[in-house]
């Protein structure tokens, strides 16, 4: 029969390129391979910094010293040297540009790869893009429209030049420089990264957004985002990534923290599509991401993330509930296929009274991979009548992959409600032929139907980032049903 | 429109259908009855291209075109429409959803573009109105939570939206009650025409109270064994199926 089978499925999916995997020839600045205390301090000169961010970035490089690579989350992978890799690299040319036109071109046929050019986001306005390209942003647009506002929306190193007394009172007061390995490497290295801060009573009026890119052979990214949001202000950020193809594993270890004042309401959300690796589970980005943010009174965070690239993830976007009336909201999507490996999860710490949380995590695993969720729901003994909700859904194609929930639920208050529900399912070959007899063949199929699962995460994006997410789910899935 | 000829088929070495002949004309209603095992639902599953089963002899064509080869979706594409005995469930996909995504897939393969949303919405109201479906019913995830007649219901939308040139219903009474098995009847009949043709497969007469067959063929170890007008299967109904066995037997 001509049927297109299984086997033709696996075979296509192993063959099928990264779509992103491309690589721009751009001239880098780039520092000899490893750290030490003397490159910390270049690092820091680099970039013009104050003193005190110098002697901030020292500290952290020294606890990270004698820190040890955490074991403990559900990965196997080889650890990799980090004295091998090269700690600085921007763009040597780096424009400060009035328009477009003075961007390299090869910078912009990277974006049109990508489809994100400036040219149609310009147009499309109401999203401002601060562009990361290998650790130094290169563009910066809506600055303006932002700064009438108020709202402060630049890169962090710019920041840290511009208003000190902001970066000084926030960084590392959500994620300190001890909190773990990777986090610790991050504050001593970090080269670039976001800083946003919106202003009392301000409603950011367009949904501010950041694409990550790791474009140097061998450079692994230490990005450093941190968003403010004063008290009574609202702000949407979305995070969009992709790499290109490597064969050597690439770092990623980015810290991102968010503090949200006094009824305030940060949504975070993440679309993540760094390289996965080949079909035979070579190369890839390791991601090893610190994700916290921190709630006062009556404020909200949101972490919405739709994870389908890396060969290895270690990433827990939480949520600090330190204010009375205090809400932290996570709705994830992780899908792992061939090799790739994912630990994800969220940590809800409820400190303050009445304060809610709401987890919403879908794993989907293909190929040979392992796709872990890993939780935390703490309840300080002062958190009266906190509550909890946990919905942990893993849906599952072929035989050879693993889906592992792992919640931890720790109450030191017994007026605490919490719940959690966990299901495990499979695309079965009755739900494809199904689907086949309505003249929708196997792989649009798998799409409807991991559309269907992950709904719930997926009406939680914003508009433009939910159809590109769709996508993404499409591609990273193409053929996996076994 | 569908001619099969010799058609033997198993599954996982199972001989199921042995050498069975159907020809099925535009504009005509046929019935395939028989006791249970007897391969019926095998029938409609070979006819639809279900990846189980294996065709090992015979021919098989739609339209004076082989189709035996053909893929499940290329086979849906050429117009095979298959009411399933138990319809699956797609959590999260709304029936809506999954209708527009059917349409506009058989679109695709002949080469058309995605039916204009308007046009989609007017055939969906018309529709719905036909088999009186609730609007709140399209908007749930397809088939879950459904009741056994709102799943029946549902297939028979789809055929109804699909417009199919084969319909092959298989035991699509059973789970309906007497008021669904009404709608359901009529919604059939109202979508009959000269142009296509329907096979409905039942272990029962009573829906061939409501959609009256021009055919009713007795399918017994995997061959029909009889065939005759719609007084057959009232001949069933009063005397069972013994009689047909031991005919073939005697």
């Amino acid at each position: 029969m001509s049927k297109y089978t299984e086997d033709d499925l696996r075979e296509e999916l192993k063959t099928k390129e990264y779509e992103y995997g491309f690589y721009t020839d751009i001239e880098s600045d780039k520092f000899p391979n490893g750290v030490n205390e003397d490159i910390v301090r270049a690092i820091s000169k680099k970039k013009n910094e104050p003193e005190w961010m110098t002697e901030w970035r020292l500290e952290a490089f020294r606890v990270w010293e004698k820190m040890e690579e955490p074991e403990w989350a559900n990965v196997h992978y080889k650890k990799p040297n980090f004295q091998d890799i090269s700690y600085y690299s921007a763009p040597k040319k780096k424009p400060k540009l009035n328009s477009l036109d003075e961007v390299d071109p090869e910078m912009l046929a990277t974006f049109e790869k990508l489809g994100i050019s400036l040219l149609e986001q310009k147009r499309l306005a109401n999203v401002a893009i601060d562009i990361v390209m290998d650790s130094v942003s290169v563009a910066t647009t809506f600055k303006e429209t932002l700064a009438e506002k108020g709202i402060i929306f630049m890169p962090i190193s710019e920041a840290i030049q511009e208003h000190p007394e902001l970066v000084r009172k926030y960084i590392g007061s959500v994620v300190p420089t001890t909190d773990n390995f990777y986090a610790a490497l991050n504050s001593a290295v970090f080269s670039d990264g976001s800083f946003c801060y919106i202003p009392k009573g301000v409603r950011c009026p367009m949904e501010l957004s950041t694409y990550f890119r790791i474009n140097e052979s061998g450079t692994g990214q230490f990005e450093r985002t941190l968003v403010v949001a004063d008290k009574g202000s609202y702000v949407s950020y979305l995070e969009g990534c992709t790499a290109p193809q490597r064969d050597e594993n690439q770092l990623h270890a980015a810290v991102v923290e968010l503090i949200a004042l006094d009824d305030a309401e940060i949504k975070y959300s993440t679309v993540q599509n760094w390289f996965p690796g080949d079909a035979e589970g070579k190369g890839g980005v390791f991601n090893f991401v610190t994700k916290r943010g921190l709630c006062e009174t009556n404020a909200k965070i949101s972490w919405t993330q739709v994870e389908t690239g890396s060969a290895v993830t270690w990433k827990y976007p939480s949520c600090i509930l330190k204010g009375n009336n205090s809400v932290g909201e996570f709705y994830s999507i992780a899908v792992t296929n061939n090799f790739q490996q994912a630990d994800t999860g969220t940590k809800m710490i409820h400190l303050g009274k009445n304060t809610k949380s709401t987890i919403i995590s879908k794993g989907i695993s293909a190929g040979k991979s392992q796709n872990s969720y890993r939780g935390l729901v703490q309840i300080g003994s002062r958190a009266e009548n906190a509550r909890n909700f946990s919905q942990c859904d893993s849906l599952l194609m072929g035989n050879e992959c693993g889906a592992h929930t792992f919640p931890y639920i720790e109450t030191k208050n017994k007026s605490a409600q919490i719940e959690h529900e966990a299901t495990t399912s499979k695309i079965g070959e009755d739900q494809l032929f199904y689907c086949n007899q309505r003249g929708i063949d196997t792989e649009k199929a798998i799409a409807l139907i991991v559309n269907g699962f992950s709904k719930e995460v997926l009406n939680k994006l914003p508009m433009e980032f939910a159809v590109e997410a769709q996508k993404l789910l499409e591609i990273s899935l193409e053929g996996s049903v076994g | 429109m569908l001619k099969i000829e010799n058609l033997h088929a198993q599954i996982e070495d199972k001989s199921i259908l042995k050498g069975l002949n159907l020809e099925v004309k535009a504009g005509e209603i046929h019935a395939i009855m028989g006791p249970n095992g007897a391969g019926k639902s095998t029938l409609a599953s070979v006819i639809a291209g279900k990846e189980e089963y294996e065709m090992t002899a015979g021919s098989m064509e739609l339209n004076g075109e082989d189709i035996s080869e053909l893929a499940p979706e290329e086979r849906a594409h050429a117009g095979v429409f298959l009411s399933f005995q138990y319809p699956v469930e797609i959590p999260g996909v709304t029936v809506t959803n999954f209708v527009k995504t059917s349409i506009n897939e058989s679109r695709k393969a002949q080469g058309l573009e995605d039916m204009p949303a308007k046009e989609m919405l007017q055939k969906i109201r018309e529709k719905s109105e036909l088999l009186e479906i609730d609007r709140k019913f399209l908007s749930r995830s397809l088939n879950e939570g459904f009741s056994g007649g709102e799943k029946k219901r549902n297939e028979i939308f789809q055929m109804a939206m699909l417009e199919p040139k084969l319909a092959i219903l298989d035991e699509t009474d059973s789970g309906l009650d007497i008021d669904a098995l009404r709608i359901v009847s009529n919604g059939v009949n109202k979508l009959k025409s000269k142009d296509n043709a329907v096979i409905v497969i039942t272990h029962y007469q009573r829906l061939l109270n409501y959609i009256t067959p021009d055919f009713v063929h007795v399918l017994h170890d995997g061959k029909i064994v009889k065939t005759g007008d719609a007084s057959l299967a009232l001949e069933l109904e009063a005397k069972g199926y013994d009689w047909i066995k031991e005919e073939v037997n005697g």
